[in-house]
């Protein structure tokens, strides 16, 4: 007792002068003056620290309830506006130019490839890099100070516009920093694997010099092979392998080709109808496979999940070193203790338990690559897309892209659309946030 | 080999139990062929002039001491006396701090603990740690104990399963959890933590057995169980047990050594150590005059 006195005086004097008389004079159960002022130290009063801590309280309240209005209200003026709109048409539809029509298929679907590949391509790299940062720290100086600048870059890259990270994209990814154009031609890709060319003719049917002699013929097209996307112009002769190009994909089928200048088409309607003109200028058009592989990427699917992956790499690295910073050294000393390796400790103690941490920091991020819109605008282009991307190198649009472009068309009726969009796109995100509560909430359980 | 020494364990064992002894592994059996046969005591631990710093603190000072095979050997000492230090690097814990670096000669028979080309998961294998804290891993009961198994040996479910009831019954903690191998054991209580972490520890069938202040974080009836236990485990395994208890210390210890400000001051038979203590300031310190 004794001994804690003199610091309670030091304390008391340190205080200046002016303020210790307020406290006295305030101090209802202080007031007891005593004639040496300096020997007890003066409490603060017990009506003072209240009011201190309701004040304290009340601005607390008033900033969250300041926010949450905002946001009901952001929230509250879409819902109005979209979910009158939100109609099946709107889900399954492509951009139609009317509004009635529109929909967001394409746009919703390339938004799925775009973040699924994303996901792909982010979370082994960023939680490796993660791993080497926090569990396999160098003992050497230099590697130490290498270690060091990594982290301080990672950290600086984590507050880089998203837009800087689209002209990079652009650069690096889209156009590959223009390594593969040295070729002659500069029309395609330098290297392709996946992808079978055709020379698309239509018959005679639609021709209005041509008789038909009543016959009423449909339109067919029909597709000759060539052998690569610069090749010649094939010259169309009857007998060449040649397929139409109908609803249920290629079916091979036998063309008549014709100079309809110089010969008369036959008049029989199935004749006719498989017959081409030799002279017409053919369409080229490409059909790739699933594996379709080309360099540089161009303005496809993969180009975007790139960049958004240097959009959101770092705050997968940062937030999956804050999970596992958060694991108790206590668990991997036992793991030691036990006679791991270090990879070990990681696989079987560190990681499991940094798994809700690492999860959720990547669910947020990649929530943040859905609604990512500066990059893809530049890497994308602004194109008109009206079917969901087929393979990596597919062109294709996202729905934050799709939602600025309806925004800025001058009709009511889109900016309407706009706002259903907006709801879906809310939808999407708040799924995906409820994965990351729902996988949290069961690891935790799982390990308590 | 192992027929003839599998008997013994049985007769060792301990704990109070319902059901018979399982058949014990074939890697705990054979480590102790030589001690029980021989019955001579033996250096587990020899340490030459052992200094030890972290950055530029000297944590230990020429520390020279043998640690006897079959023994309890108790480290005490005031905070910051270099107990666990030394005790970390028997096995090479403080391999993890960075700063830490030790000069001397740390030798269990003829490994050389301090040298590089030392295996360190091969010798944290064989000389087992429980820390202060009860740290079990965020798994279930079984798992725990299943982890270092896991770690070193090719095992059969059944072998596994073996192994993990023995430890349990080992550390005298199989009463209280066999009902509920598959709970998570963070949801044990203090004690019964930390007699499944020695639990775990004696899982991998390690020859020495490091305890940092097992029973510090515990209540007096767990300390109990602990002292216990480690009075049962000193015919198998040579244990070094770090404590601030001093009736601990004299109550489960046949060899005590004093520690302050990193100097090995005393080391004797406990008896006389608490008896007759040679130094002053030995004798401070345990009539609690000091630390």
């Amino acid at each position: 007792m004794s001994d804690t006195e003199p610091s309670k005086i030091d304390h008391e004097k340190s205080d200046p002068p002016e303020k210790r008389a307020t406290r006295v004079d305030k101090g209802a159960t202080a007031a007891g003056q005593s004639s040496v002022p300096f020997e007890r130290p003066q409490l603060l009063t017990t009506d003072a620290r209240i009011k201190k801590d309701i004040r304290f309280r009340r601005m607390c309240i008033i900033t969250a309830c300041t926010s949450i209005l905002i946001l009901a209200f952001l929230l509250g003026s879409i819902l109005t506006a979209g979910i009158p709109t939100l109609s099946w048409t709107l889900l399954t539809g492509s951009p139609e130019p009317e509004p009635e029509n529109a929909g967001l298929w394409p746009a919703l679907m390339g938004t799925l490839w775009v973040c699924a590949m994303c996901s792909l391509l982010t979370l082994p790299l960023g939680i490796g890099t993660a791993i080497l940062i926090e569990e396999f720290t160098p003992r050497n100086k230099v590697a130490k100070k290498i270690f060091n600048l990594i982290q301080l870059n990672i950290t600086n890259l984590a507050g880089v516009p998203s837009v800087v990270y689209g002209i990079l994209g652009l650069t690096a990814f889209v156009s590959m920093f223009s390594l593969f154009d040295k070729s002659e031609n500069s029309l395609g890709p330098t290297f392709e694997v996946g992808a079978v060319y055709y020379d698309q003719f239509s018959n005679l049917a639609s021709d209005p010099f041509v008789d038909t002699g009543g016959a009423d013929v449909p339109e067919r097209f029909f597709l000759l092979p060539v052998e690569s996307r610069n090749a010649a112009s094939v010259v169309p002769r009857t007998g060449m392998l040649a397929y139409e190009n109908g609803e249920s994909g290629l079916t091979q089928v036998d063309i008549i080709a014709i100079d309809p200048l110089s010969e008369q088409p036959s008049t029989d309607p199935d004749q006719l109808s498989r017959t081409i003109d030799n002279q017409s200028t053919p369409g080229r058009i490409s059909e790739n496979q699933w594996y379709y592989l080309r360099l540089p990427f161009g303005r496809g699917v993969i180009a975007g999940a790139l960049t958004l992956m240097l959009v959101i790499l770092p705050v997968i690295i940062i937030s999956t070193q804050e999970a596992l910073r958060a694991v108790p050294a206590t668990l991997r000393e036992a793991a030691l203790g036990l006679g791991s390796t270090p990879w070990q400790v990681v696989w079987n103690v560190t990681l499991p338990s940094a798994v809700p941490g690492i999860m959720t920091g990547s669910i947020l991020a990649i929530s943040r690559a859905v609604g990512e819109t500066a990059p893809i605008l530049i890497i994308a282009g602004i194109v008109y897309i009206r079917s969901a991307p087929q393979h990596l190198m597919d062109d294709y649009t996202v729905m934050p892209l799709q939602i600025y472009n309806w925004t800025s068309r001058p009709q009511e009726e889109f900016h309407n659309i706009a706002a259903g969009g907006i709801v879906v796109l809310l939808a999407i995100l708040l799924s995906f946030n409820a994965v990351a509560v729902l996988i949290r909430h069961r690891m935790q359980n799982k390990l308590q | 080999m192992s027929n003839a020494v599998n008997p013994a364990p049985k007769a060792t064992s301990p704990p109070l139990r319902a059901k018979p002894t399982p058949k014990l592994p074939s890697h705990v059996s054979e480590m102790k062929t030589e001690e029980n046969n021989t019955g001579v005591a033996c250096n587990a631990i020899e340490m030459q002039d052992l200094c030890s710093w972290y950055g530029n603190f000297q944590a230990l000072k020429s520390i020279s001491l043998n640690v006897q095979k079959n023994k309890v050997t108790a480290f005490i000492g005031p905070s910051g006396c270099g107990k666990s230090t030394l005790l970390r690097w028997v096995n090479r814990m403080n391999d993890t701090i960075h700063t830490a670096r030790a000069t001397g000669s740390l030798h269990m028979g003829t490994l050389d603990v301090l040298a590089n080309t030392t295996d360190v998961v091969d010798l944290r294998r064989n000389v087992g740690i429980v820390f202060q804290k009860p740290n079990p891993f965020p798994k279930s009961i079984f798992e725990n104990v299943a982890f270092g198994p896991r770690l070193h040996m090719k095992l059969r479910r059944s072998e596994l399963i073996d192994i993990v009831e023995w430890s349990l019954r080992k550390a005298a903690v199989w009463d209280e959890v066999k009902d509920r191998l598959h709970a998570p054991a963070l949801g044990l209580s203090g004690g019964q933590q930390q007699r499944l972490c020695i639990a775990r520890t004696i899982a991998v069938g390690p020859e020495i057995l490091l305890m940092d202040e097992p029973c510090s974080a515990l209540d007096p009836g767990s300390t109990l169980a602990i002292e216990e236990l480690m009075n049962e485990l000193r015919k198998q395994y040579t244990i070094v047990i770090v404590t601030h208890n001093m009736q601990q210390a004299s109550r489960c210890s046949d060899e005590t050594a004093f520690f302050f400000e990193g100097e090995l001051v005393e080391m004797n038979k406990t008896q006389s150590i608490f008896t007759n203590p040679n130094n002053k300031r030995t004798e401070d310190y345990i009539s609690g005059r000091f630390g």
